[in-house]
Protein backbone atom coordinates (compact mmCIF):
# COMPACT_ATOMS: atom_id res chain seq x y z
CA UNK A 1 0.00 0.00 0.00
CA UNK A 2 2.81 2.22 0.40
CA UNK A 3 4.69 1.43 -2.62
CA UNK A 4 2.54 4.06 -4.34
CA UNK A 5 4.35 5.64 -6.88
CA UNK A 6 5.40 9.17 -6.60
CA UNK A 7 2.68 11.84 -7.68
CA UNK A 8 2.79 13.37 -11.05
CA UNK A 9 4.11 9.72 -12.69
CA UNK A 10 1.30 8.07 -12.62
CA UNK A 11 1.65 5.29 -15.59
CA UNK A 12 5.34 6.33 -16.56
CA UNK A 13 8.02 5.31 -15.11
CA UNK A 14 10.27 2.02 -13.96
CA UNK A 15 10.17 0.76 -10.11
CA UNK A 16 12.80 -2.21 -8.98
CA UNK A 17 11.85 -4.26 -5.98
CA UNK A 18 12.31 -8.08 -5.42
CA UNK A 19 10.55 -11.50 -5.34
CA UNK A 20 10.60 -12.00 -1.99
CA UNK A 21 8.77 -9.20 -0.29
CA UNK A 22 6.34 -9.15 1.50
CA UNK A 23 2.83 -9.47 -0.33
CA UNK A 24 2.27 -5.89 1.21
CA UNK A 25 4.49 -4.94 -1.60
CA UNK A 26 4.11 -7.04 -3.95
CA UNK A 27 0.80 -6.66 -4.56
CA UNK A 28 0.49 -3.16 -5.20
CA UNK A 29 3.90 -3.36 -7.58
CA UNK A 30 1.88 -5.99 -9.23
CA UNK A 31 -1.03 -3.20 -9.68
CA UNK A 32 1.45 -0.28 -10.62
CA UNK A 33 2.53 -2.89 -13.14
CA UNK A 34 -0.99 -2.96 -14.69
CA UNK A 35 -1.59 0.69 -14.34
CA UNK A 36 1.60 1.26 -17.04
CA UNK A 37 4.46 1.33 -14.67
CA UNK A 38 7.87 -1.10 -15.64
CA UNK A 39 8.42 -3.09 -12.96
CA UNK A 40 11.55 -5.32 -12.32
CA UNK A 41 11.44 -8.06 -9.80
CA UNK A 42 15.43 -8.89 -8.89
CA UNK A 43 15.79 -12.56 -8.33
CA UNK A 44 17.96 -12.50 -4.76
CA UNK A 45 20.67 -15.42 -5.02
CA UNK A 46 20.56 -18.66 -2.13
CA UNK A 47 21.39 -16.46 0.91
CA UNK A 48 18.65 -14.30 -0.14
CA UNK A 49 20.45 -10.73 0.20
CA UNK A 50 19.98 -8.61 -2.55
CA UNK A 51 23.08 -6.33 -2.85
CA UNK A 52 23.57 -2.51 -3.78
CA UNK A 53 25.45 -4.31 -7.37
CA UNK A 54 22.22 -6.08 -8.17
CA UNK A 55 20.34 -3.11 -7.88
CA UNK A 56 22.65 -1.20 -10.14
CA UNK A 57 22.60 -3.61 -12.45
CA UNK A 58 19.01 -3.27 -13.39
CA UNK A 59 18.50 0.67 -12.74
CA UNK A 60 17.72 2.80 -15.81
CA UNK A 61 17.12 5.56 -16.60
CA UNK A 62 13.84 6.15 -15.92
CA UNK A 63 13.52 4.31 -12.85
CA UNK A 64 11.74 6.22 -9.95
CA UNK A 65 11.28 4.26 -7.16
CA UNK A 66 13.04 1.23 -5.50
CA UNK A 67 11.50 -0.51 -2.93
CA UNK A 68 12.82 -3.46 -1.39
CA UNK A 69 12.71 -4.57 2.60
CA UNK A 70 15.26 -3.55 4.95
CA UNK A 71 15.02 -7.45 6.22
CA UNK A 72 13.10 -10.44 5.49
CA UNK A 73 10.03 -11.51 7.69
CA UNK A 74 10.26 -15.47 6.50
CA UNK A 75 14.33 -16.38 6.85
CA UNK A 76 15.37 -13.05 8.55
CA UNK A 77 17.95 -12.00 6.02
CA UNK A 78 18.90 -8.55 5.78
CA UNK A 79 19.41 -6.66 2.43
CA UNK A 80 22.31 -4.13 2.08
CA UNK A 81 20.55 -1.24 2.96
CA UNK A 82 23.20 1.63 3.63
CA UNK A 83 24.35 0.65 -0.02
CA UNK A 84 21.63 0.69 -2.24
CA UNK A 85 20.00 3.60 -0.16
CA UNK A 86 23.75 5.65 -1.36
CA UNK A 87 23.26 4.38 -5.23
CA UNK A 88 19.67 5.45 -5.22
CA UNK A 89 20.73 9.25 -3.43
CA UNK A 90 23.91 9.36 -6.28
CA UNK A 91 20.80 8.14 -8.76
CA UNK A 92 18.11 10.58 -7.70
CA UNK A 93 16.02 7.61 -7.01
CA UNK A 94 13.62 7.63 -4.58
CA UNK A 95 14.06 4.54 -1.78
CA UNK A 96 11.03 2.99 -0.01
CA UNK A 97 12.23 -0.09 2.39
CA UNK A 98 9.54 -2.38 4.50
CA UNK A 99 11.06 -1.99 7.71
CA UNK A 100 8.50 -4.11 9.78
CA UNK A 101 10.74 -6.92 10.44
CA UNK A 102 13.28 -4.54 11.25
CA UNK A 103 12.48 -1.53 13.15
CA UNK A 104 12.25 -1.95 17.07
CA UNK A 105 14.95 -4.71 16.63
CA UNK A 106 17.58 -2.77 15.55
CA UNK A 107 18.66 0.65 15.25
CA UNK A 108 17.00 2.47 12.81
CA UNK A 109 18.43 5.69 10.98
CA UNK A 110 17.31 6.83 7.57
CA UNK A 111 19.97 8.87 7.37
CA UNK A 112 22.32 6.36 7.11
CA UNK A 113 20.55 4.35 5.47
CA UNK A 114 19.59 7.16 2.85
CA UNK A 115 16.10 5.78 2.99
CA UNK A 116 12.91 8.32 1.64
CA UNK A 117 10.16 5.93 2.40
CA UNK A 118 10.22 3.76 5.18
CA UNK A 119 7.32 1.47 6.48
CA UNK A 120 6.63 -0.40 9.87
CA UNK A 121 4.05 -1.91 12.05
CA UNK A 122 2.90 -2.26 15.80
CA UNK A 123 2.24 -5.41 15.56
CA UNK A 124 5.67 -6.57 15.14
CA UNK A 125 7.28 -4.27 17.97
CA UNK A 126 4.76 -5.20 20.85
CA UNK A 127 2.36 -2.39 20.09
CA UNK A 128 -1.17 -2.81 18.80
CA UNK A 129 -2.41 -4.56 15.65
CA UNK A 130 -4.19 -2.58 13.13
CA UNK A 131 -1.76 0.68 13.31
CA UNK A 132 1.48 1.33 11.10
CA UNK A 133 3.71 4.20 9.96
CA UNK A 134 5.02 5.43 6.65
CA UNK A 135 8.32 7.61 7.31
CA UNK A 136 8.25 10.83 4.62
CA UNK A 137 11.24 12.59 3.84
CA UNK A 138 10.47 16.57 3.94
CA UNK A 139 14.08 17.59 2.19
CA UNK A 140 16.44 16.07 -0.03
CA UNK A 141 14.63 15.15 -1.75
CA UNK A 142 11.35 16.38 -0.64
CA UNK A 143 8.96 13.17 -1.29
CA UNK A 144 5.50 13.81 -2.83
CA UNK A 145 2.81 11.11 -2.41
CA UNK A 146 -0.48 10.83 -3.53
CA UNK A 147 -3.48 10.73 -1.02
CA UNK A 148 -4.23 7.21 0.06
CA UNK A 149 -7.43 8.43 0.70
CA UNK A 150 -9.44 11.57 0.82
CA UNK A 151 -11.72 13.04 3.28
CA UNK A 152 -10.96 15.67 5.31
CA UNK A 153 -6.99 16.14 5.03
CA UNK A 154 -5.87 14.76 8.08
CA UNK A 155 -2.28 13.57 8.34
CA UNK A 156 -1.40 15.84 5.94
CA UNK A 157 -3.31 15.28 3.54
CA UNK A 158 -1.82 11.95 3.17
CA UNK A 159 -4.69 9.84 4.48
CA UNK A 160 -8.06 11.22 5.43
CA UNK A 161 -9.83 10.00 8.37
CA UNK A 162 -10.07 10.02 12.16
CA UNK A 163 -6.98 9.27 14.13
CA UNK A 164 -6.77 6.40 15.82
CA UNK A 165 -5.70 7.86 18.69
CA UNK A 166 -5.18 4.58 21.26
CA UNK A 167 -3.52 2.81 18.43
CA UNK A 168 -0.80 6.58 17.81
CA UNK A 169 -0.23 6.08 21.65
CA UNK A 170 0.20 2.32 21.76
CA UNK A 171 2.44 2.49 19.19
CA UNK A 172 4.44 5.48 20.11
CA UNK A 173 4.99 3.41 23.60
CA UNK A 174 5.85 0.72 22.08
CA UNK A 175 8.62 2.32 20.00
CA UNK A 176 9.86 3.73 23.17
CA UNK A 177 10.13 0.27 25.16
CA UNK A 178 11.75 -0.96 21.64
CA UNK A 179 14.47 1.89 21.70
CA UNK A 180 15.36 0.59 25.00
CA UNK A 181 15.14 -2.48 25.25
CA UNK A 182 16.29 -4.12 21.80
CA UNK A 183 19.94 -4.13 21.93
CA UNK A 184 19.95 -6.05 25.02
CA UNK A 185 16.83 -8.29 23.53
CA UNK A 186 18.95 -8.49 19.97
CA UNK A 187 22.00 -10.07 22.00
CA UNK A 188 20.20 -12.26 24.42
CA UNK A 189 18.15 -13.64 21.12
CA UNK A 190 21.34 -14.03 18.99
CA UNK A 191 22.33 -16.83 21.33
CA UNK A 192 19.46 -17.99 22.13
CA UNK A 193 18.53 -18.23 17.72
CA UNK A 194 22.29 -19.47 17.45
CA UNK A 195 21.39 -22.48 20.25
CA UNK A 196 18.07 -23.56 18.71
CA UNK A 197 19.48 -23.95 15.37
CA UNK A 198 22.60 -26.04 16.70
CA UNK A 199 20.71 -27.97 18.68
CA UNK A 200 18.62 -29.00 16.01
CA UNK A 201 21.42 -29.25 13.62
CA UNK A 202 23.23 -31.62 15.98
CA UNK A 203 20.77 -34.01 15.91
CA UNK A 204 19.10 -34.63 12.64
CA UNK A 205 21.03 -35.56 9.45
CA UNK A 206 19.77 -33.65 6.13
CA UNK A 207 18.30 -29.96 7.83
CA UNK A 208 19.91 -26.71 6.85
CA UNK A 209 19.30 -23.18 7.65
CA UNK A 210 17.97 -21.12 4.72
CA UNK A 211 19.53 -17.89 4.08
CA UNK A 212 22.47 -15.80 4.74
CA UNK A 213 24.81 -17.25 7.83
CA UNK A 214 25.27 -13.96 9.27
CA UNK A 215 23.26 -10.80 7.83
CA UNK A 216 20.30 -11.82 8.92
CA UNK A 217 17.84 -10.80 12.20
CA UNK A 218 18.63 -12.44 15.94
CA UNK A 219 15.09 -13.31 15.82
CA UNK A 220 13.96 -15.67 13.36
CA UNK A 221 15.43 -19.10 11.74
CA UNK A 222 13.65 -21.06 8.83
CA UNK A 223 14.48 -24.57 8.83
CA UNK A 224 14.19 -27.02 6.42
CA UNK A 225 13.86 -30.62 7.04
CA UNK A 226 14.60 -33.32 4.64
CA UNK A 227 12.29 -36.01 4.07
CA UNK A 228 9.88 -34.47 6.59
CA UNK A 229 6.52 -32.58 4.91
CA UNK A 230 6.26 -28.89 6.49
CA UNK A 231 2.31 -29.61 7.67
CA UNK A 232 2.88 -32.76 9.04
CA UNK A 233 5.62 -31.42 11.18
CA UNK A 234 3.47 -28.43 12.25
CA UNK A 235 1.23 -31.03 13.58
CA UNK A 236 3.76 -32.87 15.72
CA UNK A 237 5.23 -29.67 17.14
CA UNK A 238 1.55 -28.61 18.33
CA UNK A 239 3.03 -26.93 21.35
CA UNK A 240 4.86 -24.66 19.71
CA UNK A 241 3.98 -21.73 17.56
CA UNK A 242 5.50 -21.64 14.14
CA UNK A 243 4.52 -21.35 10.81
CA UNK A 244 5.08 -23.78 7.99
CA UNK A 245 7.26 -22.97 4.68
CA UNK A 246 4.67 -24.65 2.99
CA UNK A 247 1.52 -22.48 3.20
CA UNK A 248 -0.31 -26.01 3.84
CA UNK A 249 -3.30 -24.14 6.24
CA UNK A 250 -4.09 -22.00 3.25
CA UNK A 251 -6.45 -23.27 0.35
CA UNK A 252 -3.51 -22.84 -2.02
CA UNK A 253 -1.07 -26.04 -1.08
CA UNK A 254 1.48 -23.76 -2.22
CA UNK A 255 5.01 -23.77 -1.03
CA UNK A 256 6.70 -20.78 0.41
CA UNK A 257 7.59 -18.39 -2.79
CA UNK A 258 10.43 -17.06 -0.34
CA UNK A 259 12.03 -20.76 -0.48
CA UNK A 260 11.00 -20.96 -3.70
CA UNK A 261 12.69 -17.70 -5.22
CA UNK A 262 16.13 -18.52 -3.38
CA UNK A 263 16.40 -21.59 -4.93
CA UNK A 264 15.09 -23.76 -2.15
CA UNK A 265 13.70 -27.02 -3.92
CA UNK A 266 10.29 -27.46 -4.37
CA UNK A 267 10.29 -30.60 -1.90
CA UNK A 268 12.73 -28.72 0.83
CA UNK A 269 10.32 -25.51 0.82
CA UNK A 270 7.33 -28.14 1.64
CA UNK A 271 9.42 -29.55 4.74
CA UNK A 272 10.51 -26.22 6.27
CA UNK A 273 9.81 -24.43 9.38
CA UNK A 274 10.10 -20.97 10.57
CA UNK A 275 10.24 -20.29 14.00
CA UNK A 276 10.98 -16.91 16.23
CA UNK A 277 12.04 -15.76 19.50
CA UNK A 278 10.45 -13.19 21.08
CA UNK A 279 11.16 -10.93 24.02
CA UNK A 280 9.67 -12.85 26.11
CA UNK A 281 11.16 -16.19 25.06
CA UNK A 282 13.24 -18.46 27.61
CA UNK A 283 16.18 -20.92 27.12
CA UNK A 284 13.81 -23.54 28.92
CA UNK A 285 11.52 -22.58 26.05
CA UNK A 286 14.27 -23.25 23.01
CA UNK A 287 15.42 -26.42 25.04
CA UNK A 288 11.99 -27.47 24.96
CA UNK A 289 11.92 -26.53 21.52
CA UNK A 290 14.67 -28.44 20.26
CA UNK A 291 13.26 -31.93 21.64
CA UNK A 292 10.03 -31.86 20.70
CA UNK A 293 11.40 -30.90 16.63
CA UNK A 294 14.15 -33.46 16.86
CA UNK A 295 11.47 -35.90 18.65
CA UNK A 296 9.05 -35.17 15.23
CA UNK A 297 11.09 -34.96 12.43
CA UNK A 298 12.75 -38.33 13.86
CA UNK A 299 8.70 -39.74 14.10
CA UNK A 300 8.07 -38.25 10.89
CA UNK A 301 11.36 -40.04 9.49
CA UNK A 302 10.31 -43.84 10.52
CA UNK A 303 6.89 -42.92 8.32
CA UNK A 304 8.97 -41.47 5.08
CA UNK A 305 9.30 -43.30 2.05
CA UNK A 306 11.56 -40.65 0.78
CA UNK A 307 14.05 -41.08 4.35
CA UNK A 308 14.04 -45.07 3.70
CA UNK A 309 15.08 -44.00 -0.17
CA UNK A 310 17.72 -41.50 0.88
CA UNK A 311 19.33 -44.41 3.04
CA UNK A 312 19.06 -47.00 0.31
CA UNK A 313 21.15 -44.47 -1.72
CA UNK A 314 18.69 -43.58 -4.26
CA UNK A 315 18.69 -40.09 -5.78
CA UNK A 316 15.44 -38.61 -5.47
CA UNK A 317 15.75 -36.04 -8.13
CA UNK A 318 15.86 -38.73 -10.59
CA UNK A 319 12.99 -40.71 -9.92
CA UNK A 320 10.65 -40.33 -12.07
CA UNK A 321 7.48 -38.99 -9.85
CA UNK A 322 4.19 -39.32 -10.96
CA UNK A 323 2.78 -35.27 -10.65
CA UNK A 324 -0.54 -35.26 -9.74
CA UNK B 1 -5.71 -26.81 9.66
CA UNK B 2 -8.42 -27.68 12.04
CA UNK B 3 -8.94 -31.74 11.92
CA UNK B 4 -11.01 -33.63 12.80
CA UNK B 5 -10.56 -36.48 15.68
CA UNK B 6 -10.60 -39.14 13.59
CA UNK B 7 -7.65 -37.40 11.48
CA UNK B 8 -5.63 -36.71 14.56
CA UNK B 9 -6.24 -40.36 16.22
CA UNK B 10 -4.56 -41.54 12.87
CA UNK B 11 -1.94 -39.37 12.66
CA UNK B 12 -0.93 -39.79 16.13
CA UNK B 13 -0.72 -43.36 16.82
CA UNK B 14 -0.82 -44.40 13.02
CA UNK B 15 -1.23 -48.55 11.92
CA UNK B 16 0.72 -50.63 10.11
CA UNK B 17 3.60 -47.93 9.56
CA UNK B 18 6.30 -49.63 7.48
CA UNK B 19 7.30 -51.78 4.42
CA UNK B 20 7.82 -55.61 3.91
CA UNK B 21 11.73 -55.34 3.39
CA UNK B 22 14.11 -53.29 1.02
CA UNK B 23 12.87 -51.66 -2.15
CA UNK B 24 14.93 -54.98 -3.54
CA UNK B 25 14.04 -57.36 -1.60
CA UNK B 26 10.11 -56.36 -2.21
CA UNK B 27 10.84 -56.67 -5.42
CA UNK B 28 12.01 -60.11 -5.45
CA UNK B 29 9.06 -61.39 -3.38
CA UNK B 30 6.09 -62.49 -5.85
CA UNK B 31 3.57 -61.95 -2.47
CA UNK B 32 4.14 -58.34 -2.42
CA UNK B 33 2.57 -55.70 -4.44
CA UNK B 34 4.08 -51.77 -3.95
CA UNK B 35 2.74 -48.83 -4.85
CA UNK B 36 4.66 -45.57 -4.85
CA UNK B 37 2.84 -42.57 -5.37
CA UNK B 38 2.84 -38.51 -5.20
CA UNK B 39 6.23 -36.56 -5.84
CA UNK B 40 8.08 -34.42 -3.19
CA UNK B 41 7.89 -31.32 -4.66
CA UNK B 42 3.84 -31.66 -4.39
CA UNK B 43 4.32 -32.20 -1.08
CA UNK B 44 2.83 -36.19 -0.39
CA UNK B 45 4.27 -39.24 -1.48
CA UNK B 46 2.68 -42.62 -0.38
CA UNK B 47 4.47 -45.86 -0.06
CA UNK B 48 1.96 -48.81 0.25
CA UNK B 49 2.85 -52.18 0.73
CA UNK B 50 0.24 -55.21 0.53
CA UNK B 51 1.10 -59.09 1.41
CA UNK B 52 -0.65 -61.62 -0.77
CA UNK B 53 -1.51 -64.76 0.73
CA UNK B 54 -1.20 -67.04 -2.58
CA UNK B 55 -3.59 -69.95 -1.20
CA UNK B 56 -6.15 -67.30 -0.36
CA UNK B 57 -5.92 -64.24 -2.33
CA UNK B 58 -6.53 -62.06 0.61
CA UNK B 59 -4.23 -59.55 1.66
CA UNK B 60 -2.71 -60.81 4.89
CA UNK B 61 -1.16 -57.94 5.81
CA UNK B 62 -0.31 -54.33 4.20
CA UNK B 63 1.70 -51.34 5.32
CA UNK B 64 2.42 -47.50 4.56
CA UNK B 65 5.08 -45.23 4.70
CA UNK B 66 3.84 -41.01 3.78
CA UNK B 67 6.15 -38.22 3.26
CA UNK B 68 2.90 -35.47 3.41
CA UNK B 69 0.27 -33.63 6.01
CA UNK B 70 -1.93 -35.08 8.86
CA UNK B 71 -4.43 -35.65 6.39
CA UNK B 72 -2.46 -37.94 3.62
CA UNK B 73 -1.07 -39.79 6.77
CA UNK B 74 -4.28 -40.31 8.23
CA UNK B 75 -5.42 -41.54 4.69
CA UNK B 76 -2.74 -44.05 3.87
CA UNK B 77 -3.21 -45.43 7.47
CA UNK B 78 -6.72 -46.42 7.09
CA UNK B 79 -5.93 -47.49 3.80
CA UNK B 80 -4.05 -50.53 5.65
CA UNK B 81 -6.80 -50.80 7.85
CA UNK B 82 -9.06 -51.17 5.40
CA UNK B 83 -6.93 -53.78 3.11
CA UNK B 84 -6.15 -56.50 5.67
CA UNK B 85 -8.25 -59.20 4.92
CA UNK B 86 -9.98 -58.18 1.83
CA UNK B 87 -9.26 -60.33 -1.55
CA UNK B 88 -8.00 -58.09 -4.52
CA UNK B 89 -11.40 -57.22 -5.37
CA UNK B 90 -12.53 -55.81 -2.59
CA UNK B 91 -9.45 -53.75 -2.20
CA UNK B 92 -10.05 -52.54 -5.36
CA UNK B 93 -13.40 -51.43 -4.63
CA UNK B 94 -12.06 -49.08 -2.16
CA UNK B 95 -12.90 -45.54 -3.14
CA UNK B 96 -11.32 -42.16 -2.48
CA UNK B 97 -15.11 -40.99 -1.27
CA UNK B 98 -15.09 -43.80 1.96
CA UNK B 99 -11.73 -42.28 3.33
CA UNK B 100 -13.22 -38.58 2.82
CA UNK B 101 -16.09 -39.73 4.76
CA UNK B 102 -14.67 -41.57 7.40
CA UNK B 103 -11.86 -39.73 8.02
CA UNK B 104 -14.26 -36.33 7.27
CA UNK B 105 -12.04 -34.63 5.70
CA UNK B 106 -12.15 -31.15 4.71
CA UNK B 107 -12.48 -30.04 1.03
CA UNK B 108 -8.67 -28.81 0.67
CA UNK B 109 -7.36 -32.47 1.55
CA UNK B 110 -9.36 -34.82 -0.55
CA UNK B 111 -6.46 -34.77 -3.28
CA UNK B 112 -4.99 -36.97 0.06
CA UNK B 113 -7.65 -39.42 -0.34
CA UNK B 114 -7.51 -39.98 -4.21
CA UNK B 115 -3.88 -40.35 -3.34
CA UNK B 116 -4.32 -42.95 -1.09
CA UNK B 117 -6.69 -44.60 -3.90
CA UNK B 118 -3.82 -43.98 -6.30
CA UNK B 119 -1.30 -45.82 -3.99
CA UNK B 120 -4.22 -49.22 -3.12
CA UNK B 121 -4.36 -49.17 -6.86
CA UNK B 122 -0.75 -49.12 -8.12
CA UNK B 123 -0.13 -51.62 -5.41
CA UNK B 124 -2.33 -53.94 -6.10
CA UNK B 125 -1.33 -53.49 -10.10
CA UNK B 126 2.16 -54.38 -9.15
CA UNK B 127 1.06 -57.67 -7.03
CA UNK B 128 -0.54 -58.20 -10.67
CA UNK B 129 2.16 -57.73 -12.60
CA UNK B 130 4.32 -59.89 -11.10
CA UNK B 131 2.07 -62.65 -11.12
CA UNK B 132 1.11 -62.36 -14.42
CA UNK B 133 -2.37 -61.59 -13.94
CA UNK B 134 -3.46 -58.90 -16.28
CA UNK B 135 -3.52 -55.31 -15.14
CA UNK B 136 -5.78 -52.40 -16.67
CA UNK B 137 -3.64 -49.33 -17.13
CA UNK B 138 -3.11 -47.61 -13.83
CA UNK B 139 0.77 -46.56 -14.86
CA UNK B 140 -0.48 -42.60 -15.46
CA UNK B 141 -0.69 -42.39 -11.36
CA UNK B 142 2.31 -44.37 -10.30
CA UNK B 143 5.79 -43.10 -9.73
CA UNK B 144 8.76 -45.78 -10.62
CA UNK B 145 11.59 -45.79 -8.40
Amino acid sequence: MYAKAPAGQTGRGHIITCTIEHKAVLDPCKRLQKEGFDVTFIDPPKDGVVTAKMVEEVMRPDTILVTLMWANNEIGTINEIEAIGKLCKSKNVLFHTDATQWVGKMPTNVETAGVDLLSWSGHKIYGPKGIGALYVRRQRPRVRLQALMDGGGQERGFRSGTHNITGIVGFGKACEIAKQEMENDAIRLGKLRKKLEQGVLSQLDTCAVNGHADKRLPHITNISFGFVEGEGLMMAVKNIACSSGSACTSASLEPSYVLKSIGVGDDLAHSSLRLSLGKWTTEEQVDYAIGEIVKAVKKLRVMSPLYDMHKEGIDLSKVEWAHH
Amino acid sequence: MAYGPKIIDHYENPRNVGNFGTGESMKADKRIGVGLVGAPECGDVMQLCIKVDPSTGRIEDAKFKTFGCGSAIASSSLATEWLKGKDLEGAEAIKNTDIVQELSLPPVKIHCSVLAEDAIKAAIADYKRKNGIPVEDHDHDHAKA
